[in-house]
């Protein structure tokens, strides 16, 4: 019982925001460290792709980018899920300040995309499923932070924010697998994102390295968001 | 219930009726801009052919949101919507029949004129069930996901060009299964899988979408 009103407490914005000082400043130091570590295994010690040659190396931003680019997304509709059914206001908070750290984290995973495609494919943007369902994916987030942005009143912004986000998160599967259909239906597997799938171990250790640098940047980005917000609000 | 649905669905009929030019303007808007294609493109016979599915659907997009952005800004304006929401009636019954009104008079014109945009860009004629079809199987999902928007962004400033932002990613699977089934049906082959995955999204979407409406609408009036 003590357990469930410990969570309780740290659900009113007031109790929260000091907790989410102390978890951002950890977050912020560790990340930074990993994201060091990560760098110096991907940039020096793993070896040169045989296929890609040294262009390969951009995965280390690329491949952590994507993937919490679309986690993200799911993190920021549960949030804001939590705060329109239970009509708790750190949940809705949570919802809003993890949005742009998404945004930014697919607009990296776009722009890597880009300058690895270049020397890769020749192309920097080819009609790929993957590749043209996170640019939708951007174009949602962006959808959600400026209906949020429009609403003056932050309770509505908050409630129709997070309607826009459920409604988002029911449709990023049929968006994805239409786009998969529509690319297979126009053209012939031309490009194919697959890599070699043999991955050295060195490789593979550089990029959980990342991985973990960019889920703790996103933790300590989104609370920090969260206690301007907090600030903003209170 | 099936009263209140019934008397929503002949207001909203009987004011469109006596205005006649705002049904008239997304039509006419949907042709130029299909019409603008060939003039921006060149007019070669084959390319015009290649490009006529996917020309016709995003015009039939964009003619969508046009008449969108109006759906409930006069209810609210005038207070009716406040008393749909107060009313007895369920508000999802109120907004389904307010979207069957709205996908008469601003879809199923798209649907009849689709066939003069086919003519213009010289598709063969067996294509024109296929494209008549797929609106009308397409062009309801587009009103119920849509009014989703309309509804979220009810009284913002600048809601039209917002509503444009939130509502055309989510189009993206009506597009390309739309446009697509033409594809299928230009290279020979059988649309059914894409229509019937069409048909899927209208039957999810009209099982879901009033009441997602009737969130929204409560969310921005209260």
């Amino acid at each position: 019982m003590s357990a469930a009103i410990n969570w309780f407490w740290f659900a009113s914005p007031q109790t929260f925001f000091p907790l989410a000082g102390r978890i951002a400043r950890a977050c912020w130091v560790l990340a930074a460290l990993l994201a060091l570590a990560g760098l110096y295994v991907g940039f020096f010690v793993a070896p040169t792709d045989a296929q890609q040659g040294e262009a390969y190396r951009i995965i280390f931003i690329h491949v952590p980018a994507a993937w919490m680019s679309m986690f993200l997304y799911v993190v920021m509709a549960l949030w804001a899920a939590l705060g329109l059914a239970f009509n708790t206001r750190l949940s809705s908070m949570m919802a809003s300040a993890i949005a742009p750290t998404g945004a930014l984290f697919t607009f990296l995973a776009l722009w890597t995309g880009a300058l690895w495609g270049r020397p890769t494919w020749g192309a920097y943007w080819v009609w790929d499923a993957r590749l043209t369902s996170e640019l939708i994916l951007l174009f949602l987030y962006l959808g959600f932070m400026a209906l949020q942005a429009a609403i003056d009143d932050p309770r509505r912004a908050d409630r129709a924010g997070a309607l826009l986000a459920i409604v988002g998160v029911v449709n990023v599967p049929i968006i994805y697998y239409s786009v998969v259909w529509w690319n297979t239906l126009h053209q012939g597997a031309s490009v194919s994102l697959t890599r070699a799938p043999s991955m050295a171990a060195t490789m593979l250790a550089g990029m959980l390295l990342m991985v973990l640098a960019f889920w703790l940047y996103s933790i300590a980005a989104s609370l920090t968001r969260l206690r301007c917000i907090i600030r903003e609000r209170e | 219930m099936i009263a209140a649905a019934r008397c929503i669905l002949r207001r909203d009929l009987l004011l469109a009726l006596r205005r006649r030019g705002d049904v008239a303007t997304a039509l006419l808007f949907f042709v130029i801009v299909a019409s603008l294609f060939p003039l921006g493109v060149g007019a070669e016979p084959e390319q015009l052919r290649a490009i006529a599915p996917g020309v016709i659907w995003v015009a039939a997009l964009l003619s969508s949101l046009l008449s969108l952005a109006r759906l409930f800004a006069d209810d609210h304006a005038d207070g009716t919507l406040e008393q749909m929401l107060l009313g007895a009636a369920p508000l999802g019954v109120i907004v389904a029949a307010k979207l069957l009104a709205h996908w008469l008079v601003a879809g199923l014109p798209l649907v009849a004129i689709a066939p003069l945009l086919a003519l213009q860009y010289g598709l063969p004629a067996p294509l024109y069930g296929t494209l008549a079809l797929s609106l009308l199987l397409g062009t309801p999902v587009l009103s119920l996901i849509g009014a989703i928007g309309a509804a979220l962004t009810l009284g913002l400033r600048g809601g039209g060009v917002l509503l444009a932002l939130l509502v055309l990613p989510l189009y993206v699977p009506v597009l390309v299964f739309g446009a697509g089934s033409l594809d299928m049906a230009a290279a020979g082959l059988a649309p059914q899988g894409q229509l019937q995955l069409l048909a899927a999204l209208l039957v999810v979407s009209a099982a879901f979408a009033p009441w997602a409406i009737a969130a929204a609408l409560r969310i921005s009036t209260e």
